[in-house]
């Protein structure tokens, strides 16, 4: 009974989403009030018709209702509960449902915190993201109904969740990911909107930013939380595998990093408003495409599970609508006006552009990668893929180049710089950076230039920022000058920072990893690089829906303190018998102890990984420092409380502008 | 020509050429990464380049692994039911690496006609089959029996 309540409320979602996806369009078009409100309560009414659809498919796995197909595929009753709820979204039918639901969420909270919208921008606003919502219901509906009864023989039990995800990074991972996916959807709505209106202005951009930053620091908690997960869970030990849905993305994270920066020139200064708005449609047709990649089972990657071609040409067919669509109402109604604003090369837009450029060359490198072999296969059949070495031959210089130039956009000012006060600023820092850089490099034994070159640049990026902020700051006293600086500067300051310790956790446990494969038996030592690691042997371990070889590894200094006993385990899930490696980890700011068991050999000797892994944690806490950046610049007060006389002024400004 | 003139013409070369060698660059950087995929048949009929990293992919011939003693060592054998090749491996296998599976193997073929394989991939799902080795698995036509046989086992 429940599931049918559940596929009737998602049926009545979809009668929401239609309503909210024409009516005020049209409404807005021929400026009918009464059309136009009815965007909010259609955008309420189907996010509570979702949020009951989800409620009913997570009761459904709480209550091992295993007559729903779905249920059965992705549960069984030894299952933990939290992970009967986390195995909602843990296959393909339950995540669109919640990638539906995150879409009502959005479109609810949109209707809601925007109410200072003028109502016909409102009503497009909604009106785009119902049409989005049309799409997704309707594929939900007609190819990957959730709630499909197994009547009437109902299996006993259920077939697991993949062991890979009983795992709470997993738990986390896909509802951030999906966040910021759809988050994207508000920024690209807005920018439709726009363009529906014919009013591309600063106004605009103030509306979509606090948005664009929300989406885009759910995505980067997302990708960090992925990251880590394969770095713990699959055994490997490694972080990052260029593999194509992780590409998928990152492509959209790189983009909307460009959206956010360009954002800020077209509020700031009027300026780049195509281009924005280019930018916009890129980052949600790009999660899209990471959604197509993901969902089609068209790519060999590590996360291509068993999927469905005919729901890939679902998606393929809704991408080239929204790619198509939105392209031509940008050809048609760009703005026609051209921008009388100038700039001079020493300014800050020019930087901000050259920060745009660099970002949408690395993702069309990416692009060009990920899609190089799917392309190749349909015009030639011939089979191939494409390795890291050309990933990490494009994107890693394009990123220098990027914290290079990060140093000298903070300094600049809008407009123009006197050539003579950025030397003044830049020299010192420059010094500094090189000075550090150098140390850096001879602090460790050997001598790469990686090493050398990431830490002068971290040094560059993150001593221009202290030195634009004792600038900022020179006029007060300390602490009055630090209380005077805005979230979103601090915000920016955070996100760069950021920026500089990823790079140097990259470049350092990429180049200082001291990894082993070898074969251990109970009371070997293995010696590596001033550790001890001695093996125990293993023993035998279960868990509620799982038994496991439990393994003892102590490590201890060369001299003999000791650091840790690790537990790596090699576990069975029993329902489908499927092995899983969970590593042992000693984690620390400046190394990670990593061992994994591999298989077992004769005479309990095991197949055992030793991985040395110097600042590897670095690479995930600057990703969440862009993440807490982006949050902390998105609760600024000005996107609230100012908002109304701001959009006011802003709109005043441009009307005189184009009259001008 | 005019200074405004001369200035844009000079703006659109620089992006002309930046994008030129950006594109070059990438191309260039494809060329040498790409691993392209042969069957075992295809290797046994010495169509793979000798030297050239490439990817192969069949099923695991059941009862073809062996294990060096005191080393991580392995071979095992993989067909696409017409031809098989041996993989020889040094490290640790992936988890869902069993025999009888689908399994792609990226190496180098060495004068033998064995693949040196420095990595291979198994995947998340059992029910997954990286989709080059269904393709080498229907050219064969060995497809149905492999399905037939895994519908056997109860679910």
């Amino acid at each position: 009974m429940i599931p049918e309540l559940g596929h009737l409320a998602m049926i009545l979602a979809l009668c929401m989403a239609i309503i909210q996806g024409t009516l005020p369009l049209i409404g807005a078009w021929r400026g009918d009030r009464l059309w136009m409100g009815l965007a909010q309560p259609a955008a309420w009414g189907q996010f509570a018709f979702l949020l009951f659809a989800f409620a009913c498919l997570a009761q459904a796995f709480l209550a091992d209702d295993f007559s729903v197909t779905y249920v059965a595929a992705n549960s069984n009753s030894a299952l933990p509960w939290y992970y009967k709820l986390s195995a909602v979204w843990g296959s393909h039918e339950g995540s669109l449902l919640l990638w539906a639901l995150i879409l009502g969420g959005w479109t609810f909270a949109v209707s809601v915190l925007s109410r200072q919208l003028p109502e016909d921008m409102l009503a497009r606003v909604l009106g785009v993201m119902g049409l989005i919502s049309i799409g997704f219901l309707a594929f939900l509906i007609v190819t990957s109904n959730p709630f499909e009864r197994l009547l009437p023989q109902a299996p006993a039990d259920g077939r697991d969740l993949n062991p890979l995800l009983q795992d709470f990074g997993l738990v986390v991972h896909p509802p951030m990911l999906y966040m910021g996916y759809v988050g994207f959807s508000v920024a690209f709505a807005f920018a439709i909107a726009a363009l529906l209106g014919g009013r591309l202005d600063a106004a605009w951009a103030r509306w979509s930013r606090p948005w664009t930053l929300v989406a885009w620091t759910f995505l980067g908690i997302g990708i960090v939380l992925g990251s880590w997960w394969a770095y713990y869970e699959l055994g490997w030990g490694g972080w990052w595998f260029w593999d194509p849905v992780e590409n998928a993305s990152l492509m959209p994270w790189l983009v909307g990093t460009a959206l956010l920066h360009s954002l800020a020139v077209t509020e700031k200064r009027g300026l780049f408003k195509s281009w924005t708005v280019l930018l916009a449609i890129a980052a949600f047709s790009l999660s899209l495409l990471g959604t197509f990649l993901v969902r089609s089972g068209v790519l060999t990657s590590v996360h291509a599970f068993a999927t469905d071609p005919e729901r890939g040409v679902f998606i393929l067919a809704f991408l080239l609508l929204v790619v198509g669509g939105s392209l031509t109402l940008f050809a048609l109604r760009a703005p026609v006006v051209k921008s009388r604003i100038g700039f001079a090369l020493r300014s800050r837009e020019s930087l901000l552009l050259v920060n745009n450029l660099i970002l949408v060359v690395a993702t069309a490198t990416i692009l060009l990668g990920t899609l190089y072999p799917l392309l190749l296969d349909a015009l030639s059949g011939t089979k191939l893929s494409v390795g890291p070495p050309y990933f990490n031959t494009l994107f890693l210089p394009l990123m220098a180049l990027l914290m290079f130039t990060l140093a000298v956009g903070v300094l600049l000012r809008w407009k123009d710089t006197p050539l003579q006060w950025l030397l003044g600023m830049l020299i010192p820092v420059l010094l500094a950076s090189v000075a550090l850089g150098m140390l850096a490099s001879l602090w460790f034994d050997d001598f790469y230039w990686s090493v050398l070159a990431v830490s002068l640049l971290a040094a560059w990026v993150i001593l221009a920022g202290l030195r634009d902020l004792l600038g900022k700051i020179r006029h007060k006293s300390v602490l009055q000058g630090l209380r005077s600086l805005t979230p979103s500067y601090w915000g920016m300051q955070l996100a760069h920072a950021g920026v500089a310790i990823c790079a140097l956790g990259i470049v350092l446990s990429t180049q200082q990893n001291v990894e082993r494969d070898l074969r251990m038996a109970p009371g070997d030592v293995l010696e590596l690089s001033g550790y001890r690691f001695g093996f125990e042997g293993t023993t035998h371990a279960e868990g509620p829906n799982y038994v496991s070889d439990k393994a003892s590894i102590r490590v201890s200094k060369e001299e003999g303190s000791e650091v840790a006993v690790l537990h790596p385990e090699k576990r069975l899930y029993l329902v489908q018998r499927m092995p899983m490696t969970e590593a042992g980890i000693d984690a620390g700011l400046t190394r990670d102890l990593y061992v994994a068991l591999g298989e077992p050999l004769e005479n309990g000797a095991w197949a055992v990984r030793v991985h040395i892994k110097p600042f590897v944690r670095w690479i995930w806490l600057g990703g969440l420092l862009m993440a807490c950046g982006g949050a902390l610049a998105a609760s600024d007060q000005r996107y609230r409380v100012k908002v109304k006389t701001g959009v006011r002024a802003a709109l005043g400004m441009s009307n005189r502008g184009v009259q001008a | 020509m005019n200074p405004v003139r001369k200035k844009r013409l000079f703006i659109v070369l620089a992006i002309l050429a930046g994008v030129g060698i950006a594109a070059a660059l990438a191309l260039s950087a494809l060329q040498q990464n790409i691993n392209l995929f042969y069957t075992p048949s295809q290797i046994a009929q010495g169509e793979a380049p000798a030297g050239a990293r490439i990817r192969a992919g069949g099923l695991v011939e059941k009862g073809s692994l062996e294990r060096g003693q005191d080393s991580l060592t392995v071979s095992f054998r993989v067909t696409d039911g017409i031809a098989t090749v041996t993989v020889r491996y040094q490290g640790i296998l992936p988890d869902l690496f069993r025999e009888g599976q689908g399994i792609v193997a990226l190496g180098r073929v060495d004068a033998n006609g064995a693949l040196l394989a420095d990595e291979v991939l198994a995947k998340h799902d059992e029910n997954y089959m990286p989709p080059e080795v269904t393709q080498a698995l229907e050219q064969s036509g060995m497809l149905k029996h492999y399905e037939t046989a895994n519908r056997e086992t109860p679910k």
